[in-house]
């Protein structure tokens, strides 16, 4: 007898000498759907191979991290996202993050900012610095980083459609302070495609959008080498609905997308492909967040490598920014989302993230107070200096189960991958509506489960109990729109307009060619041509994307 | 007169009394009945276009190409888009205004949509009484769309001077689909994304389903009536792009040779006739059983009737034909 | 055609905010509760909301609202439909709305303020409960 068949004997033994028929629900499941055992043996992972699938920290598939000493060398980067009002505002509140040990700077931008038009545009009413901070041209992102050393700190910004105009703004800014380009190290997110899938702030139409982002990666593989050129994100995905398995896939999918894109352009892979990096979510289930980025490290690598054959280990490695998952907060007793947070960070941790930001309680109610910012980065130190979590490396491997989710979820993104080539690769499905109707049906059926009480929220469908919520609110002054309006009517006035004409007219000869308009968008940045100057000259060209909305 | 202010405001052009209306219309027969006495005269202006199309052809594309262009010629145009009811729950998505993008202003395009309710006859009917509103609210133009290119549709675009099917390169089963239902009614069928590979090879499968039917035989002879004006219209066939608006010229002139085949060859008497024929029999069709239904809720006898055709002392063709009697309607 | 009226409901997301999840999941649940539903998509403007209402001619409208443009947008809304003689539809904004703006919002005829982790059923009832006509 094997020592498999022994194990399948003992465990039907088992199974029948106790009574385990008696359980709280008939079927345990995921989030994904993913119908979890009473219990995992050596036989849930029969062909483990510890070389092919694990290896070693650091190394080819990275599935154990992607570091080789990970957290005991360096601890994740604690990047709490902020961003509100008017650049002076959040100036302030940055200054106040990294006082508190913040280690990296993560811009939230006002949804005008994100939409590419000016705060003068009547679509703009209402939205300027509502969800993040205010910015249309180089005058406001010199203050927004005033008295922050670009050379010293990593800045992240989360910005799609405008992302390159962004990224000029932010050497520009460096230009003033008196540094070059080589030394600037960040992140912009530029990840067009989920945005079409889920999170729905696009410009323009998918493929000029590929156009731009090829050329800021190509730009940046030039001249700013350590830049991260895109944050190719899941995190999007999930709030809008997706389960953890079409988070990774759906992701993953993007990430290759790109990658195809750039070697069509004539890149070498193993010139950018180290610089890409992946953004995602944590969710409440714990063992199947740390095993989703698990699998997603030993996806990419075995793709990386097979499929795309990239030579070298660091474009196999992927590294990713975590957030917790702001569509998993209650407004109801609003604290309870502190141990929410805790949960989902740990998970984050324990599945190796290079960053992470956590939620603040209160942000179900509004953006987050000075003091709930304070007490989620606390959340992120006590994990880090006090649990002990962070004294070896993947701590929960070689577990029958966490190995058996991590092969059951790598295997159902696989699957994914193989109904998105049928439909003729991610942008066809994206016209077609498929990533689309997908998260629309499991967040639906999420929500279904959740009022029929086969799902449990704490507070919100069991154990409630109706308390008006007394949390101090953070409110954004209505005079700061104003004010924005004011500030770029005046430099509008104030700067040389014959030579912002000149640089958006070269802009759009560019945009009607071949040629990387990353340069002429930086031109026209130390002009003082706004943000939504730029993105009206490309629009003329590029046109605008309009969604074929299903539900 | 319940309607009379909101009457006199449709035949100014306002759009929110012609919404009202609607509503009226359909939600209510009676309601149906007194507007249509009231506006009938005023109606008998607009062109009536059917559209319809599988799922995945573009139609709302190729509906906001078309509209774009009557708009620039100064014309004003209503669109009822037909979306299906669920049959579980009664409700239903509406979702076909969306997808044409609102580039439209309110003055010359009204676009209403309408859940069919899962009714038969029903929808026909609620359908003709909102073509009357628009038409009679000045639309020179109203277009019908549905989703599906089924059996259903057939009585909604009896209305239709104009029927256009919509169907795309590669699609497989979507010229079956049209063989068991609307085929006989269309006049026009447009290949649409002719920049797909495979256009071509759509339109010659269309022409053989065409060589086929010409073969075919109607021994009926409601359906040959039905379908007069096939006889003397060869169905054409054309492709365009809607995205960029390829070809739509073509369109509009098969649209225009259309409307004067009906009107110089005669045959728009006859589309005249079976169109208030089919109206007045949809009508007919809710009255009586609306009345049937209530005579069987509520009437004594037919408790009765039905207590013996349990029994098997009278069988259903037998209570019928009672039925039709008490109604009066015997032959 | 039925005999029974039918609920029809205009959802809508104003302004720039995409997140859509909360309104098409209620768009759904409004859709499974036997009415019939529209929705707009995202980045509506108060003009094209108001001329679907014209045209649609819904019994309610519900504003999904999760940026913050709230007060600022939802009274044009509002007033926009008075403009048009429009007073007998239901209007409801939800999303994220503090407790401290609803009296300024309920003071130009909006209701309902449901947030995150709002009961769907709570919401199809107060659509039920709350028509204007």
């Amino acid at each position: 007898m094997t020592e498999h068949d022994k194990i399948k004997q003992d465990k039907e033994e088992w199974e029948n000498s106790i009574s385990l028929k008696k359980e709280r629900k008939q079927s345990f499941r995921n989030l994904s759907e993913i119908e979890i055992n009473r219990l995992y043996t050596p036989n849930d992972i029969k062909d483990f191979n510890y070389a092919l699938d694990l290896g070693f920290p650091g190394q080819y598939p990275f599935t154990r991290g992607a570091y080789p000493n990970m957290y005991r060398g360096q601890l994740w980067t604690m990047r709490q996202f902020a961003g509100f009002g008017n650049a002076e505002q959040t100036n302030k509140r940055y200054k106040f993050l990294i006082n508190h040990g913040n280690t990296g700077l993560s811009v939230a931008f006002s949804l005008h900012t994100i939409y590419g038009i000016d705060a003068t545009d009547p679509r703009a009413l209402g939205e300027i610095g509502k969800e993040g901070v205010a910015i249309d041209s180089l005058k406001d992102m010199q203050t927004l980083f005033d008295g922050i050393d670009l050379s010293k700190i990593s800045t992240s910004m989360t910005i799609n459609g405008p992302a390159s105009i962004l990224l000029a703004l932010y050497i520009v800014t460096a230009e003033k302070q008196g540094h070059t380009p080589d030394q600037l190290r960040g992140t912009i997110q530029n990840d067009i495609l989920k945005e079409y899938i889920a999170q729905k702030s696009w410009i323009f139409p998918p493929e000029p959008s590929m156009r731009i982002i090829i050329d800021t990666i190509e730009y940046c593989a030039k001249y700013v080498p350590q830049w991260y050129t895109i944050s190719i994100s899941g995190y999007h995905i999930r709030e809008a609905g997706s389960t953890a398995v079409q988070e990774l896939a759906f992701t993953l999918a993007d990430g290759f997308a790109y990658v195809e894109a750039a070697l069509e352009r004539g890149l070498d892979i193993d010139d950018f492909a180290p610089r890409l990096s992946f953004f995602f979510n944590s969710h409440n289930n714990f063992f199947e967040e740390v095993c989703k980025y698990r699998a997603a490290r030993r996806i990419w690598a075995r793709h990386m490598k097979n499929k795309y054959e990239a030579k070298k280990p660091e474009s196999m490695r992927l590294r990713f920014h975590t957030q917790t998952a702001g569509v998993s907060l209650a407004a109801q007793e609003p604290e309870n989302n502190i141990a929410r947070v805790t949960l989902q960070a740990l998970a984050s941790v324990l599945g190796g993230t290079q960053s992470l930001h956590t939620n603040s309680f209160d942000e179900a109610l509004c953006l987050p107070t000075e003091n709930a910012v304070k007490i989620a980065l606390r959340t992120q130190q006590i994990i880090a200096y006090e649990s002990g979590v962070t004294d070896t490396v993947d701590p929960l491997a070689g577990s029958y189960y966490v190995e058996w989710l991590t092969n059951k979820m790598e295997e159902e993104a696989e699957n994914y991958f193989q109904q998105i080539e049928d439909l003729g690769g991610v942008i066809p499905a994206i016209k077609a509506n498929f990533f689309q109707k997908e998260i629309a049906n499991a967040s639906y059926k999420y929500q279904q489960e959740i009022e029929n009480r086969e799902r449990t929220i704490v507070a919100v469908n069991q154990f409630e109990q109706r308390e008006p919520c007394s949390v101090p609110l953070l409110k954004i002054d209505e005079e700061i729109a104003n004010e924005q309006i004011r500030k770029l009517n005046k430099l509008k006035e104030e700067r040389d307009n014959k030579k912002v004409n000149e640089k958006l007219e070269r802009l759009k000869e560019a945009a009607k060619g071949t040629e990387n308009l990353m340069p002429f968008i930086i031109d026209a940045i130390r002009e003082y041509a706004s943000i939504g100057e730029i993105i009206n000259v490309l629009k003329e060209i590029f046109g605008a994307y309009h969604e074929d909305s299903i539900y | 007169m319940e309607y009379s202010n909101l009457i006199s405001q449709l035949l100014k052009g306002h759009p929110r009394a012609a919404a009202r209306l609607i509503t009226f219309v359909e939600n209510d027969i009676e309601a149906a009945e007194e507007i249509v006495n009231s506006i009938y005269e005023h109606t008998g202006n607009a062109y009536i276009l059917g559209i319809t199309g599988a799922p995945g052809t573009g139609k709302s594309t190729f509906i906001s190409t078309l509209i774009k262009i009557y708009v620039e010629q100064g014309k004003k145009i209503g669109i009822i888009c037909v979306d299906p009811t669920s049959p579980l729950t009664g409700g239903a998505l509406l979702g076909d205004r969306i997808r044409m993008k609102q580039l439209f202003s309110i003055d010359n395009v009204f676009i209403r949509s309408m859940a069919n309710r899962g009714q038969l006859g029903g929808l026909a009917r609620a359908t003709e009484d909102v073509i009357k509103i628009l038409d009679a609210y000045g639309c020179d133009i109203v277009i019908v769309e549905t989703v599906g290119v089924g059996q259903s549709e057939v009585d909604i675009f009896k209305s239709a001077h104009t029927v256009v099917v919509l169907l795309v390169p590669g699609l497989g089963d979507d010229i079956q689909a049209i063989k068991s239902g609307i085929m006989e009614i269309t006049d026009i069928f447009v290949v649409n994304k002719m920049d797909l590979p495979g256009a071509d090879k759509k339109i010659a499968e269309i022409q053989q389903m065409l060589e086929f039917k010409k073969n075919y035989k109607y021994d009926s002879k409601e359906i040959s009536e039905k379908f007069a004006k096939i006889e003397q219209w060869t169905p054409e066939i054309t492709k365009v792009n809607s995205k960029i608006g390829e070809n739509f010229d073509e369109l509009l002139g098969l649209i225009k040779k259309h409307k004067s085949f009906l009107e110089e060859s005669g045959v728009i008497s006859n589309y005249l006739k079976n169109r208030i024929t089919n109206e007045t029999i949809q009508i007919l069709k809710y009255k009586l059983t609306e009345k049937v239904e209530e005579l069987l809720n509520s009437d004594k006898e037919i408790g009765k009737y039905i207590d013996q055709a349990i029994k098997k002392s009278l069988d259903p063709y037998s209570m019928a034909n009672l039925i039709i009697k008490m109604l009066g309607l015997e032959k | 055609m039925s005999k029974e009226r039918k609920i029809k409901v205009l959802c809508c997301k104003p302004g720039l905010d995409g997140h859509d999840r909360g309104v098409k999941v209620l768009a759904r649940a409004l859709r499974d509760a036997g009415m019939e539903v529209i929705y707009t998509g995202i980045h509506q403007t108060p003009d094209d909301i108001v001329n679907t209402v014209i045209q649609e001619d819904p019994d309610a409208v519900m504003l999904s609202m999760l940026s913050g443009s709230h007060n600022a947008i939802c009274p044009i809304i509002m007033d926009k439909l008075k403009e048009h003689g429009i007073d007998d539809v239901l209007v409801a904004v939800g999303g994220i709305i503090p407790d401290e703006d609803k009296t300024f919002l309920e003071s130009h005829g909006l209701k309902g303020f449901y947030g995150p982790g709002t009961d769907l059923k709570t919401i199809v009832d107060f659509v039920k409960n709350n028509l204007k006509r």
